[in-house]
């Protein structure tokens, strides 16, 4: 009897096997590899390269990161929440609001070189916007270069940001009913106290939460800091790839393999803590 | 007073968004050195070899990651819903798990698997293909489980197996064509990832558009201006196409706005 329901488990098994086999060699080894590279060292357990993390280079980009995250994600959820809420409070099947719900997602997608070069065509040094304002004011927009800085990574990641967390909270805005506000209206309540007391504190989960999701994606974000910076290595990505293409010189072997460790320990906290949101949000969605 | 804030701040977002589109078709035809406008820098696209080369080779990259997500991700969906219903939270959680594994630690992982691919396939920026269908997974589960979810699969297939129907003809002839949006969309935002994907390509070293258009923006801007403004134009037109398509039936929402995290982005 036994024998049979294992060979049944075993036929329905073997179809997912391809399937099984892909995630296992292109998904699971290679995450798997940078976790125990990042703690053996030529086969023996050592902390070396996870020491690396504390040396101040790393400490610093670590600090860089988190702060173009955390200030792209604030920015982006601000501006992003002002956005979804011009769309929702218009009428559900105004132009205005398909438009703007099409073009956030297809916006939310554009990030990568693209993104960088469409930055550099507008700022940078000959970039039309720096050219105008020069022509008419004689300032120089472009400046002493801060497109290429932390300053201007916070501008360019902006341009993602806020379209993604247009994706992410309308839902949550459309999910506040019209019937609580008539409610608290006809209770006597002012538009006012409305938000303060029942529209604020419905949407703070949802808010929190779509902000912790921005956070982790700018700081995963690679394509868009590396081609618009091209020397140096300010914050964790870079990093990685100044690992990567010059393990040999700086005598480092391996070091990129504690970096992309630390990377992957905080977007996963990171994303713990928005899916404990997402589901106390989804819990008034319904 | 309300009405103008709200413009105003409509007017500011547009513009916000849309003047770097803008300016890159500006600054792509705009003549450096006399003035005035020129194509040169479209012309390019084609006449530069190493451009063109680039483009065909992320075209053949999105076709063959389009054509093995399927072929691994379809059958694989089918078959937890009907037979395996065990292994559908395990398979829904592996798809979705390159949402929090970032490309660029995939890629610091990669290198020895990457042996073994070359060591079978030989050296080719075509064995992207493998590491792109990872990197797509999450977008196309998402719109293959809102096409299944909108069919009635179990009674589907077993009207076609009671009629004779082997698994092969089940999936391909009956299944397959019920859930026709759900792999369009799944191929389109596929395409759209692929060809705007450079993290994994510049650092494993292969040579597709994005990484190609870096290299040229460092001498020539207005080339990689143009390049990059035309792989937009093209992922914006499948996406709208896309979002235009799925519109209008509610249970598509998930589709209409691609996951989160990107590359992607992606981010990507």
């Amino acid at each position: 009897m036994a024998g049979s329901s294992a060979g049944r488990r075993l036929r329905e098994a073997l179809p997912l096997l391809p399937f099984g086999l892909f995630v296992g060699i292109f998904l699971i080894i290679p995450t798997v590899t940078v976790i125990v590279s990042a703690f053996y060292l030529d086969g023996v357990f050592s902390l070396q390269r996870i020491g690396l993390l504390f040396s101040g280079t790393a400490l610093s980009a670590l600090g860089k990161s988190v702060l173009l995250s955390a200030s792209t994600a604030l920015i982006g959820a601000v501006l992003g929440a002002v956005l979804s809420w011009l769309v929702v409070s218009s009428s559900p099947t105004s132009t205005l609001r398909r438009v703007v719900l099409s073009l956030c997602s297809v916006l939310a997608q554009f990030g990568g070189v693209a993104l960088a070069f469409a930055f550099l065509a507008t700022i940078g040094l000959n970039g039309v916007l720096t050219v105008w304002v020069f022509e008419r004011f004689g300032f120089n927009l472009a400046g002493d270069g801060w497109l290429y800085s932390l300053r201007g990574l916070i501008l360019v990641y902006t341009y993602f940001q806020i379209p993604l967390m247009v994706i992410v909270f309308t839902p949550a805005l459309e999910g506040l009913r019209a019937e609580w506000r008539e409610a608290a209206v006809s209770l006597g309540a002012s538009r006012w106290q409305y938000w303060r007391e029942v529209g604020f504190p419905l949407l703070t989960p949802a808010f929190l939460g779509s902000a912790l999701l921005l956070f982790a994606n700018a700081f995963a974000a690679y394509a868009t800091a590396a081609a618009l910076v091209s020397q140096g290595s300010p914050i964790v990505p870079l990093l990685i790839r100044t690992a990567l293409t010059s393990e040999v010189v700086l005598g480092q072997s391996g070091f990129a393999y504690a970096l992309a460790l630390e990377m992957v320990v905080v977007v996963a906290l990171v994303m713990v803590a928005y899916n404990m949101l997402v589901r106390r949000t989804a819990r008034w969605l319904q | 007073m309300n009405r103008v804030l709200r413009w105003a701040l409509l007017g500011a977002f547009a513009v916000f968004f849309l003047f770097p589109l803008y300016a890159m078709a500006d600054f792509s035809t705009r003549n450096l050195i006399s003035g005035g406008r020129t194509l040169a820098a479209w012309k390019n696209l084609v006449q530069n070899e190493m451009l063109y080369d680039a483009i065909i080779i992320s075209l053949l990259l999105a076709v063959f990651t389009v054509a093995l997500m399927l072929l691994v991700l379809v059958p694989t969906m089918i078959w937890v819903r009907l037979r395996a219903p065990w292994g559908r939270r395990l398979v829904e959680f592996l798809c979705l798990l390159p949402l929090t594994i970032p490309a660029l630690v995939i890629v610091v992982g990669l290198r020895n698997v990457y042996l073994w691919v070359v060591y079978f396939f030989g050296e080719s920026a075509l064995t992207l293909t493998f590491v792109y269908v990872v990197l797509v997974l999450p977008y196309a589960y998402r719109s293959i489980d809102a096409a299944l979810s909108s069919i009635d699969l179990k009674t589907l297939a077993e009207a076609a197996r009671s009629l004779g129907a082997g698994w092969t003809t089940t999936i391909l002839r009956v299944i397959v064509p019920n859930i026709w949006s759900g792999i369009l969309s799944a191929s389109f935002i596929s395409i759209a990832v692929v060809l705007g994907e450079y993290t994994i390509a510049s650092l494993s070293g292969y040579q597709n558009l994005q990484v190609v258009i870096v290299a040229i923006g460092k001498s020539d801007g207005p080339t990689s201006v143009a390049a990059s403004l035309a792989t937009l134009v093209f992922g914006f037109a499948l996406l709208l196409i896309l979002s235009l398509v799925t519109r209008g039936r509610s249970h598509d929402a998930a589709i209409a706005a691609p996951a989160p995290v990107t590359a992607r982005k992606r981010q990507g």
